[in-house]
């Protein structure tokens, strides 16, 4: 697995009706902590627990003001296609699997 | 068994691997979340001898490939404690115990917060510390800055160019930061400085809708803002060691990078020290690891 980029159009399929958790990481090319994330991010993608989804804000702005991002990096969980937690800003790995209930 | 462990991926503390590995020493980084540290949010380092003009991702990015071509093991954990055994040592991180005979400490520090009431809840809502980060979510709308020093200057200038206006409040009536952006800033149409005042309320159901503002005599006004960037200065990310370090004012003490407890030292901005810049950042990294090298000599 690598991550996946997220658009409008594979939102449903990839993250809503997912039947792993799902890690969606709503970022832009111009925030700086941002790309500092990815290779953790890439690292945790490698998991078969769970997936990776990154959306551009710029590329996706209606997607991401459906969630109300307004602070990037925005890290939001989901499971059986519900938001169940949300950071802002770079986590630890640990902290973000907790997010997505697996150890 | 490793022969130093760093806590924390910053310009000290890489820099310290490099230096390690350079004296053959076997080099483990614990990183929480992403190398770099503070200077990844700097877009353009202009006071680092040689390097002219890099980006802080750019440079923490090389800086990281270097220390990891030398042979250090970077590790994405969050070090949670530390037991010192004499001459071994332990790191406890959120997923695994380390054995190593040195630690260096390189923790850096973080943004420092106002302490309101809802302040945490905000961020994401209307609160952030990172203007470069979120400002374009806040094209055509009024924003406020709170802070003195060179990063409110820089915020509030660069959010001048996005937001409809921009209030800078500031607690003195001056400014501890460059002379030259404040001119910049006074030269802005859109930005209005609030001197001699402190940001005591954030009024929010959702999302902020406004802001207190108290003078210094006392007299309280509200300011209609959609967000309010934060840039107060920065407190040392000390909390782990503060039960077996000495700290002064929150930062660990440490002439020649040495702590209280022989075998375990301290490099970069979380260091008791005046002057806190990337050059002295990467100093420390080799100075403690010269102290690194002296001890396990001895031994």
């Amino acid at each position: 697995m690598s991550i996946i980029e997220g658009t409008s159009e594979n939102f449903d399929s990839e993250v809503i009706r997912s039947d792993k958790p799902v890690l969606v990481d709503f970022n832009a090319t111009w925030c700086p902590p941002c790309r500092a994330l990815e290779p953790l991010l890439e690292e945790m993608s490698e998991s078969d627990e769970y997936k990776i989804i990154s959306v551009d804000v710029d590329a996706e702005p209606a997607l991401s003001a459906s969630y109300g991002v307004s602070s990037i990096p925005c890290l939001i969980a989901f499971k059986n296609g519900e938001e169940v937690d949300r950071r802002i800003g770079l986590q630890p790995r640990k902290r973000i699997e907790k997010m997505l209930g697996v150890k | 068994m490793y022969d130093v462990i760093i806590i924390g991926g910053g310009p000290a503390g890489l820099t310290a691997a490099i230096y390690a590995r350079r004296a053959n020493l076997k080099t483990l980084v614990l990183e929480a979340t992403a190398c770099g540290g503070q200077i990844i949010i700097t877009p353009d380092i202009e006071n680092y001898p040689a390097a002219m003009h890099i980006s802080g991702l750019d440079f923490a990015s090389r800086l990281e490939s270097q220390a990891r071509e030398l042979g250090a093991d970077i590790n994405f954990e969050e070090v949670t404690d530390i037991n010192d055994r004499g001459v071994e040592k332990d790191v406890i991180t959120d997923s695994n115990t380390y054995a190593t005979k040195s630690i260096i400490i390189a923790t850096g520090t973080k943004p420092r917060k106002l302490g309101l009431e809802g302040e945490s809840h905000l961020v994401g809502h209307g609160v952030s510390y990172c203007a470069t980060c979120d400002g374009s979510f806040y094209r055509g709308r009024v924003v406020a800055v709170t802070g003195g020093g060179n990063t409110a200057l820089d915020d509030a200038l660069f959010l001048s160019n996005i937001a409809e206006k921009v209030y800078l409040i500031h607690r003195r009536d001056s400014f501890r930061g460059d002379a030259e952006t404040v001119e910049k800033l006074k030269a802005q149409p859109n930005v209005e400085l609030v001197l001699n005042s402190n940001v005591t309320k954030l009024n929010y159901d959702k999302t902020l809708n406004s802001i207190e503002v108290t003078d210094n005599d006392g007299n309280k006004s509200e300011l209609e803002v959609a967000a309010l960037f934060i840039a107060i200065g920065r407190t040392p990310a000390t909390d782990a060691f503060a039960n077996k370090i000495t700290l002064r004012e929150g930062y660990i003490d440490g002439e020649y990078c040495h702590t209280n407890i022989p075998g375990i030292f301290v490099a970069g901005d979380c260091r008791y020290k005046e002057v806190r810049q990337l050059v002295t950042a990467t100093s420390d990294g080799a100075v403690a690891v010269h102290e690194v090298v002296k001890l396990l000599n001895k031994s």
